[in-house]
């Protein structure tokens, strides 16, 4: 991480980046990704601002933790990033190059370098392929190694991820439990060798034991390879376990964005205060908990969002000048920014 | 008839100022008392011992969590109060709800006590619901099925059920169907679904755990205000040990099927003494730690449940186990109302016996 660097700039525009000492691994600027929505007869009934105007940087070996609600357009963001699907507009600059546009061939060239990790491992892996299979196939699409080569490899893979070789390698994921099958799905996706792994919700559905064996891997592959991670999760705790930065989105845009420990101790954006009171608290050492405070109203629909800022139906300090103006992203402090009109100001 | 009668008192609670039960307090006898609980299941000749004698009690108006990882016998144990287990499910022990016996209740009896004395809330509020039907016809459905209302009166019961749980525009949304309502609110309309027998035990098996930290925070708030306004007993079922110590009066921790500490909330994690426990507490990340910390977690799977080892389940994964583990310790009072099951607890500065820290 380097603190020269400017990592967030709302003001950029779609100036390439650089290369140089600085040059972030990932560089989105002005990505939109929308939905049409059709009723009967493929008529257009509206659409779904799943991801508006979001622009950010990562640089290498550096971890973006991205949290927000249900539908603010963390997965549409990840998913518009690797280019599973093509983003209406904007640019994903990767490496120096952008994403956008490029043919399949070229994409699936990319992907050597940029890999996911899903939610749920049991949907991710073929339940057919045995795990030596699973973990194999990059590497027989990426790399031009002999059977013995991949096998070898393989064998590394699964030893890194924490799993025997020997007892492993001819299973199928079925005969896995939830943690052993995640390991697997991260191991494969380390298999080419990829300098940014995205992980949606990677741990979402493990067991408080499992979750946290599985982050100190994540922790321990960072320092090894020098991987830098775009982190997607709802739990705002686990994303300040593994993240140097942190992004709050909200219906599709970024509120607020910063290194982690400033986010977390002072928030600027009224919604990330909020989340962060949202989560219940228990001191470990002392047993004292402080019981959440809900956040009134329900998330507006991203079919038709407000008018002006999108989070002022359910923000404590909106006022009229909320709903007529959309707050641009301002830097509070040197890679902090916020975009809210009336900002928190810090304790 | 009774159901009448508690509508009455409920709806008159509806505009009543916020005030703890009489019965919160703790004074009255329990409601349900569990004593030796076990569930087995028999399949392909393989013995899976699910639940392992569990025994607690839980008192009116107060809230006991239960929390363990996925095998731990929690979800079993609560499913066979239900009488939710399938057929290939063994049961034994005790389990009685206001003097009803329910381990053994005939399929008719258990009518009368399943969504009716006893209700249980969900994780996926999504599955829960019939989607192909409407608010209201499932909430009258649950209404007529325990109290003989006509159906209007029943739609009444249904819209003041739905503003129990504050769900905005009760009378438009009966007309509505599942798909059309967020998460938090098909939650809040399943709770309304367990509030409509008036039950005297509540169920929230994962409850939440579906939802995202801002639904959660209302959803924890409405549980706990309905529990106040109508002394509830509450077992609520959690992986999230945060979550378990902000709202519940009594935590009780299963591994393998067993009870392994039990405790009041502040009592058991201002002094945890079973390393499992412990354990837990440790994995669980923090907003307060420093990011890329490391912790040292304990390794291992939980047992398999058709093959349990001689003496304390979590001595193959135990930090600090000796060779006196291999005899079983059986929970007990080791000190006031702080029961666990441990021959080498936690000691109070927070280290193991024998345990080998590994902090980076």
């Amino acid at each position: 991480m380097t603190d020269q660097a400017v990592h967030v700039a709302p003001a950029e525009t779609a100036e390439p980046a650089r290369n140089g000492p600085h040059t972030p691994l990932l560089s989105v600027r002005n990505l939109v990704q929308e939905y049409v929505t059709r009723g009967p007869g493929g008529i257009k009934t509206g659409v779904v601002h799943a991801v508006s105007d979001v622009s950010f940087d990562l640089m290498p070996g550096e971890t973006l933790g991205i949290v927000g609600e249900t539908g603010s357009g963390k997965s549409t963001l990840a998913r518009a990033v690797i280019q599973v699907e093509t983003p209406k507009s904007g640019t994903v600059r990767f490496q120096g190059r952008d994403l956008v546009g490029m043919s399949k061939r070229e994409i699936t060239k990319v992907r050597a370098d940029m890999q996911m990790v899903y939610q749920d491992p049991f949907g991710s892996l073929n339940p057919r392929w045995r795990v030596a299979d699973v973990i194999a196939e990059p590497l027989l699409g990426h790399t031009s190694m002999t059977r013995e080569q991949r096998a070898e490899r393989v064998d590394e893979l699964l030893d890194l991820v924490g799993l025997r070789p020997e007892t492993y390698r001819h299973r199928r994921p079925l005969e896995l439990s939830g943690g052993q099958a995640q390991r697997v799905a991260i191991a494969r996706a380390v298999a080419p060798g990829p300098s940014l792994i995205i992980c949606d919700e990677a741990t979402s559905s493990l067991d408080v034991l499992i979750r946290a064996q599985v982050l100190n891997l994540f922790e321990k592959l960072r320092e090894e390879f020098n991987l830098a991670y775009m982190f997607i999760a709802h739990d705002l705790a686990t994303v300040k376990r593994v993240s140097d930065r942190v992004a709050v989105m909200h219906l599709g845009q970024l509120a607020e964005s910063g290194p982690v420990e400033q986010i977390y101790a002072a928030p600027r954006h009224p919604y990330t205060r909020a989340l962060l009171d949202s989560v219940p608290v228990l001191d470990t050492m002392t047993g004292v908990v402080k019981r959440p405070v809900a956040l009134p109203g329900e998330p507006p629909s991203p079919l038709n969002p407000p008018s002006g800022c999108r989070f002022r139906t359910r923000c404590p300090r909106a006022e009229d000048l909320c709903a007529q103006e959309e707050p641009v992203r301002t830097r509070v402090s040197d890679r902090h920014t916020v975009a809210c009109h009336f900002p928190l100001t810090p304790a | 008839m009774r159901s009448g009668a508690r509508l009455a008192t409920m709806s008159g609670m509806l505009n009543a100022t916020r005030e703890p039960a009489a019965t919160s307090n703790g004074a009255a006898g329990p409601i349900l008392v569990v004593d030796d609980l076990r569930v087995t299941f028999s399949r392909h000749g393989r013995v899976v011992h699910a639940v392992n004698g569990l025994s607690y009690q839980v008192r009116p108006g107060r809230t006991l969590a239960i929390i363990g990882e996925s095998g731990s016998g929690k979800s079993v144990s609560v499913r066979a109060l239900m009488g939710l287990l399938p057929p290939s499910a063994h049961i034994e022990g005790s389990a009685r709800l206001d003097g009803t016996e329910l381990v053994g209740l005939d399929d008719k009896s258990w009518r009368a006590v399943r969504g009716c004395q006893i209700a249980m809330v969900f994780q996926d509020p999504a599955s829960s619901l019939n989607p192909t039907m409407s608010i209201g016809a499932q909430l009258i459905e649950a209404i007529r099925m325990h109290a003989p209302l006509k159906r209007r009166e029943a739609a009444q019961k249904a819209i003041d059920l739905l503003k129990l749980v504050r769900l905005p525009s009760p009378e438009k949304r009966l007309k509505q169907f599942p798909h059309q309502l967020s998460g938090g609110m098909r939650q809040r309309v399943v709770i309304a679904i367990a509030l409509s027998s008036d039950p005297k035990l509540l169920i929230a098996d994962e409850a939440t755990t579906a939802l995202d930290v801002t639904t959660q925070a209302q959803i924890m708030e409405l549980l706990v205000d309905i529990q106040e306004r109508l002394g509830m007993a509450v077992i609520m079922i959690s992986h999230d040990l945060s979550l378990a110590a902000c709202y519940a009066h009594e935590v009780l921790v299963m591994y393998a099927g067993k009870a392994v500490e039990h405790a009041e909330t502040r009592n058991l994690f201002s002094n945890v003494r079973m390393p499992y426990t412990k354990a837990l507490l440790d994995a669980i990340p923090q907003l307060s730690t420093p990011a890329h910390l490391q912790p040292a977690i304990v390794g291992g799977h939980p047992p398999d449940l058709s093959a349990l080892p001689e003496g304390c389940a979590f001595l193959p994964r135990c930090p600090s186990s000796t060779e006196q583990c291999r005899i079983e310790p059986h929970l007990a009072e080791h000190e006031p109302e702080h029961a666990y099951a441990c021959w080498h607890p936690v000691s109070r500065d927070g280290s193991c016996t024998g345990q080998k820290e590994e902090r980076p």
